[in-house]
């Protein structure tokens, strides 16, 4: 398969695979994130179902964190270049 | 992940052949990932259920307080489905309006 002396396609193949595979398990990761903040938020005492209420809860809390986190974002950045800390 | 992912591959690199397989590879890097997943689906989930459905701790898990678990975990699993959707949804959206 491999030229000699020539890289084996195997590795970029590898490199390709490797790099899906983080970047799946950093969505899982962040989901997880998710999970911690927004499970507290939303449910009360589990039931035999999630009500939508609770759905919808869940669902905004993501938004509401990732818009959250683009505001600090943005805002400190500012603040930065203002020469503050 | 303990150990890294140097050892468990040596027979999928190829051995003294050096040719790697790249397909068994990924084979072995999938599970031992889905593996510290579950560990960490469920570490969280013990402690929010816990947290829930325990309140003064007795001297064993009463009837109810194991109910409780039973639900907590279905629920927390439906939860992450929500959250896991939602967040798939918003980089969508991102992307799209790249």
């Amino acid at each position: 398969m491999a030229e000699p002396g020539g890289p084996d396609p195997a590795v970029s193949e590898l490199q390709r695979l490797v790099a899906a595979e983080e970047q799946r398990a950093q969505f899982t990761a962040q989901v997880h994130n998710f999970m911690d903040v927004c499970w507290d938020k939303c449910v009360d005492k589990p039931g035999s179902k999630l009500d939508s209420r609770t759905e919808s809860c869940l669902a905004s809390c993501v938004e509401r964190f990732i818009d959250t986190t683009l505001s600090i974002t943005n805002r400190f950045a500012q603040i930065v270049q203002k020469g503050g800390h | 992940m303990e150990g890294g992912f140097g050892s468990e591959f040596g027979a999928a690199g190829g051995g003294a052949g050096g040719k790697l397989d790249p397909g068994l590879i990924m084979e072995q890097v999938k599970v031992q990932i889905a593996v510290a997943n579950a560990q960490e689906l469920l570490q969280r989930m013990t402690d929010k259920c816990f947290r829930k459905c325990i309140g003064k701790p007795g001297s064993s898990l009463d009837n109810s307080e194991q109910k409780c678990i039973a639900m907590c975990m279905d629920r927390y699993m439906d939860a992450w489905n929500t959250v896991s959707r939602a967040y798939n949804s918003r980089l969508q959206r991102e992307r799209a309006n790249m």
